[in-house]
């Protein structure tokens, strides 16, 4: 919690104590209570406008909660100290590849070379895409054969049912080994036992060493960043896919048939620390947009934690609007409030020329209606909280009612409660009421006494 | 019933301001003085000259009447006796203290503690039982509202008869009842003066008989009361009658029982040994 916060809830705090020991205010508590509930239908809706802005404050802010959540999972997974370089296709330019029937673009292992001198970089995982018919026998797959290194699987979080992920040792030695993704290996292997049998793949034979866990696909994010769905993988060692296959992926589709020669189709970099994360991300930059190395723009960098920045700023823009609406609804609220406040003053001038004339100082008199409109707005703001709290651990339950799907779409996030919300909302409803209600108070204790005594 | 040595009118300066409450001879206490007392309103461009030179001392245990027809500055003689208002000329000493001159919160606080007020309305505060109606002005002088406190106000409210309407609010009781509520309220802090602008001018005759008997006891047992009144029968009651007439004080009369002459004008004594 901040120190903003603190000292509202402090401030709060405060006045609760005040109202609930010191007899005075005891006693005005008492009293404006009384007259609420004297007036109970006119209390609630000079209240609503309070109640619905408070619950607007906490609903909002719970989404707006849940979203970043989503989003920091999703980063998370991604890894905070990421950063991700991954070769691009450049639009077919004519000049320089008409007659190739091979489309040479990408990060190159030179590439790779250079960035292994950053010192920031504690991690380099370079990794090698294609897709590659994959055969057991009679059955086949289609999966997506992924050529990497051992630390592929630190850096994506790859959590292993059976076996072993790859070594170093398969990648100096070349070794003829695969790891198979949840759903290659149960395509596969549907009544086998996979490990140490072996797959086919191209003219090769490989042996299964392990088992991927089931995982949940990160969501693609459109630019650079594709999603990625690790259960239909096959795992080889890279130096094995250089061996093996040669530079060149021949893709075959539709009918036409088009040859790459791709290096390497990514090349996840771990920075030590998240400090160093856009630093070492502008030094990639840099080196990659030589010209000499890559004349043209074959490859895309990505920084996970920029999206951070990004929901953050989304955060502080929502966080923005929504003390605008609040300040709106909550302003009407408050010139509700004072409005029957001021209907109430003048019904009650007698109540006025009765309390004065009994020796009611006009202190007295503004304590008492100040008071009662910071008490009503106090319980607008409470109820305003209760509703929206409610609603936040409610929501799951109300989306599932068939009326809901026409409000949330799939995936929409899911309401978190922000708990300084719940401060923020209540201290500006009791703020609303001292600042409406002192006008009211002030009009109340200044009447002349003789004239509220005269006052029918 | 103690014979309450009773002050006569008297316009004797005596010089003499005794200071405090309760102290010094109790009898010749004066609890208010005021001289040559101007009021004037405007109104627009308008001026009302409401008092034009008044002169009045009350002392202890006096049972004053002000009577005059209306336009004669009874009512704001009394606002301006009641601390609710302030003389735009001359003074007012109310126990030795100079209020003419006093801001607003302090005539609250002189309000509070040194003064009772009973309306013709009876303005009582109709969310509120007679207990936590005679409790009021008790909130106003600071005072701690506890079971001694309670204890109290039911013991006014027994005195005035309402013993066993302790927690009925004020729209269930009939307009005697109220306004004994009214004297209850106007008793709690121990006031010097009691102020009653037309207690009975709402009420039938026979209320407004017993109202009065209330009252006379209340003064026969040391408290000074001030009424406004415009009856003749009810100014009976009391034992001085000051009538004024365009804003200043036209005559100012003895109205002491005769104790021989059972038959004379004054304290109707069958009434009161009646509602004893």
């Amino acid at each position: 919690m901040d120190a903003f916060s603190v000292a509202l809830v402090s401030g709060l705090a405060c006045l609760a104590v005040f109202l609930a020991t010191t007899d005075k205010g005891r006693r005005g508590l008492e009293l404006a209570l009384r007259s609420l509930w004297l007036h109970k239908l006119r209390s609630f809706l000079s209240m609503l406008g309070i109640i619905i802005g408070t619950s607007a404050v906490i609903i909002l802010m719970a989404f707006g909660e849940g979203s970043e959540r989503d989003v920091l999972e999703d980063i998370k997974r991604l890894g905070t100290t990421n950063i991700i370089i991954r070769s691009v296709k450049p639009p077919d330019d004519s000049n320089t590849n008409r007659r190739q029937m091979v489309a040479t673009y990408g990060l190159t292992y030179s590439d790779l070379e250079v960035l292994a001198t950053i010192p920031s970089i504690t991690r380099l995982v370079p990794m090698r895409v294609f897709p590659q018919e994959t055969r057991r026998s009679a059955r086949s797959h289609n999966s997506r054969v992924v050529a990497t290194v051992p630390q592929y699987a630190e850096v994506n979080d790859l959590t292993l049912v059976q076996g072993r992920f790859l070594v170093p040792d398969d990648d100096e030695r070349m070794n003829n080994v695969c790891v198979l993704g949840q759903e290659t290996a149960k395509s596969l292997f549907p009544f086998e036992e996979p490990l140490g049998s072996s797959v086919k793949l191209g003219e090769f034979v490989y042996v299964v060493v392990g088992i991927l866990a089931e995982r949940m696909p990160t969501g693609g994010t459109g630019g650079s960043q594709a999603a990625e769905d690790f259960n239909q993988d096959i795992y080889i060692p890279l130096q094995t896919a250089r061996g093996r296959f040669g530079e060149r992926i021949q893709i075959r589709s539709a009918g036409s048939r088009s040859a790459e020669k791709v290096d390497m189709h990514q090349i996840t970099v771990t920075v030590e620390d998240i400090d160093k994360v856009r630093p070492t991300g502008e030094i990639i930059r840099s080196i990659l947009g030589d010209t000499d190395r890559h004349p043209r723009q074959d490859w895309a960098l990505t920084v996970p934690l920029d999206r951070l920045e990004l929901v953050e700023r989304t955060k502080a823009n929502i966080r923005q609007s929504l003390g605008i609406y609040a300040s709106i609804s909550l302003l009407v609220g408050g010139i509700g409030i004072m409005n029957v406040m001021l209907a109430t003053v003048t019904e009650r001038t007698r109540e006025v020329g009765i309390r004065r004339a009994l020796g009611a100082k006009r202190s007295d008199i503004t304590f008492q209606f100040l008071i009662e409109t910071m008490v009503q707005t106090g319980i607008g703001g409470l109820l305003g909280v209760a509703f929206g709290v409610a609603y936040v651990f409610a929501h799951a339950a109300l989306k599932t009612l068939p009326m809901a799907a026409m409000l949330f779409q799939d995936g929409s996030p899911s309401p978190i409660l922000h708990v300084p919300s719940i401060t923020w909302s209540l201290s500006t409803a009791v703020g609303v009421g001292v600042i409406f209600g002192i006008y009211p108070a002030l009009r109340a204790a200044y009447m002349d006494p003789i004239e509220a005594l005269r006052h029918v | 019933m103690a014979d309450l040595p009773v002050a006569r009118a008297s316009r004797d300066d005596t010089g003499r301001h005794l200071t405090g409450w309760g102290s010094g001879h109790f009898a010749m206490t004066e609890v208010l003085r005021i001289e040559s007392l101007h009021k004037r309103y405007s109104h627009d461009s308008s001026e009302v000259h409401a008092l034009k030179g008044v002169n009045l001392v009350v002392k202890q245990g006096e049972f004053v009447s002000l009577m005059g027809p209306s336009g004669s500055g009874k009512s704001t003689l009394l606002n301006v006796l009641g601390c609710l208002d302030r003389p735009t000329e001359g003074s007012y000493h109310l126990g030795g203290e100079d209020v003419s001159r006093m801001g607003d919160d302090q005539l609250s606080s002189i309000r509070s503690r040194y003064l009772g007020f009973i309306f013709q309305q009876y303005n009582l505060l109709p969310q509120y039982t007679v207990v936590e109606n005679i409790e009021i002005p008790l909130i106003y002088q600071g005072i701690r509202l506890d079971s001694e406190s309670r204890a109290r106000c039911v013991g006014l409210a027994e005195l005035v008869g309402l013993g066993h309407r302790l927690d009925h609010r004020p729209m269930q009781l009939s307009g005697g009842q109220q306004q004994r509520v009214a004297i209850a309220r106007s008793l709690v802090n121990r006031p010097q003066l009691i102020l009653a602008d037309e207690p009975t001018g709402n009420l039938d005759t026979k209320t407004s008989h017993e109202i009065m008997t209330l009252l006379s006891k209340l003064n026969m047992s040391g408290k000074t009361i001030v009424m406004v009144t415009h009856e003749n029968d009810i100014a009976k009651w009391s034992k001085r009658i000051v009538r004024m007439r365009d804003g200043v004080i036209e005559s100012d009369e003895d109205n002491t029982p005769d104790p021989i002459d059972e038959s004379g004008p004054g304290l109707p004594m069958h009434l009161l040994e009646e509602a004893a």
